[in-house]
């Protein structure tokens, strides 16, 4: 194994560039060196003034979401070995607006999120002192869905997203989904206007990449199709049932 | 006052190229399986006549059937056997996607709904060709 490699690493300062440019590193090739480790190393060694997001280091807190050789990837979970010999192009996550260097801005993620109520809605809370009990058949229900970190990657492998910005997107159709799913939520009337709407799981043509990317398994792609079915099975009971079979 | 817009950073908005489908294998197999419905019409289409020409009687099938060995038809159905193949396959790996069985709270693997299809499928074409080779 050669014991250096090459990064092609997207710079782009705001009031000065007039578009992103790459910009090339060279860094040491370690076998237990992370995407993000080599990032790290450029920024205290090489180029201080180097922008990106990270927190965690260990695939929880969903900051360091870039595009690594094309594809969307943490860059916390992402070996350079991998990429050996390299030249290896390290990008902005894919249909966000680029604030500085490989930093997105995430703000209409989080509009969206937000409006698909992603939380338990009650439509009377039980007293402090009651529980709310869940099988762990109820918890498997849902439990896949629940282990969304909102890194993203799922809106920048999503070709939908980058073409319509108005589409809700993979994250925020499957965590509304998780709460659909929820023994303890009773919200599902709520979302199904914002989900069942023409910019939510109707804009997705089942691409089914964001599946593919997403590092937590929560396969974004079987949420949206399994909601469409529960959308149509709407629509016809609002026509065959009395009152809608509300 | 001071619009809240001015205190926005500037950022770079990248646009999507016309040919983003051909920059990952992936996103072309989904445009191919989209194009894919075309071939399936066709298809479609192609038995209607074959049905039509046989109601007509033996001299307008054998005509149907003199069409359908010109070099533009035999070539449009090769071409549409492939593509109908390909959108049956990719039809029943993602119908696994759509299905979330549960079965004693677990949910069924992917294979358990896909199976099924192959089975039935394999099984229809193999009466059709039966049928049809028989003599």
């Amino acid at each position: 194994m050669a014991n250096r490699i090459t990064l092609q690493i997207t710079r782009y300062h705001p009031g000065h560039d007039e578009k992103p440019r790459l910009e090339t590193y060279e860094v040491p090739l370690r076998k237990e060196w992370v995407v993000l480790d080599a990032l790290n190393y450029i920024k205290d060694y090489l180029d201080g003034s180097l922008s990106f997001r990270w927190s965690c280091r260990m695939g929880v807190c969903g900051s360091c979401g870039m595009t690594v050789n094309g594809v969307p990837k943490l860059t916390c979970a992402t070996f350079v070995s991998d990429y050996a010999p390299g030249p290896v192009r390290i990008e902005p996550l894919k249909h966000f607006p680029v604030l500085r260097d490989l930093v997105v801005d995430t703000s209409d993620f989080l509009v969206k999120l937000a409006k698909s109520k992603p939380w338990i809605i009650r439509s009377v809370n039980k007293s402090l002192e009651e529980e709310y009990l869940q099988t762990p058949e109820q918890l498997e229900a849902y439990k896949q869905f629940s282990m969304c970190i909102n890194c993203m990657l799922c809106y920048a492998a999503c070709p939908v997203y980058g073409l319509d910005p108005l589409f809700s997107g993979p994250a925020a159709i499957a965590l509304a989904q998780r709460y659909n799913m929820d023994s303890r939520d009773e919200g599902a009337g709520k979302r199904l206007d914002i989900l069942s709407h023409h910019d939510g799981i109707w804009a997705c043509t089942f691409v089914g990449e964001c599946t593919k990317v997403c590092p937590k398994n929560v396969d974004p792609a079987s949420a949206i199709q399994q909601y469409k079915l529960t959308a149509s099975l709407e629509w016809v009971k609002s026509f065959v049932l009395p009152r809608g079979g509300q | 006052m001071v619009s809240p817009t001015e205190y926005l950073p500037k950022s770079y908005r990248p646009r999507v190229s016309t040919y983003w489908w051909l920059a990952r294998w992936a996103y072309l197999k989904f445009i191919l399986r989209e194009a894919s419905c075309v071939f399936v019409a066709w298809t479609v289409v192609l038995t209607l006549i074959g049905i039509r020409a046989l109601t007509r009687g033996p001299a307008d099938y054998t005509e149907f059937e003199k069409w359908l060995r010109q070099p533009i038809p035999l070539a449009l159905n090769i071409i549409s056997f492939f593509f109908v193949v390909f959108h049956a396959v990719t039809w029943f790996d993602l119908a696994p996607k759509a299905m979330a069985v549960r079965l004693r709270g677990k949910r069924l693997p992917s294979v358990a709904i896909a199976t099924p299809n192959y089975v039935v499928w394999i099984a229809i074409s193999a009466a059709v060709a039966w049928i049809l080779l028989r003599g």
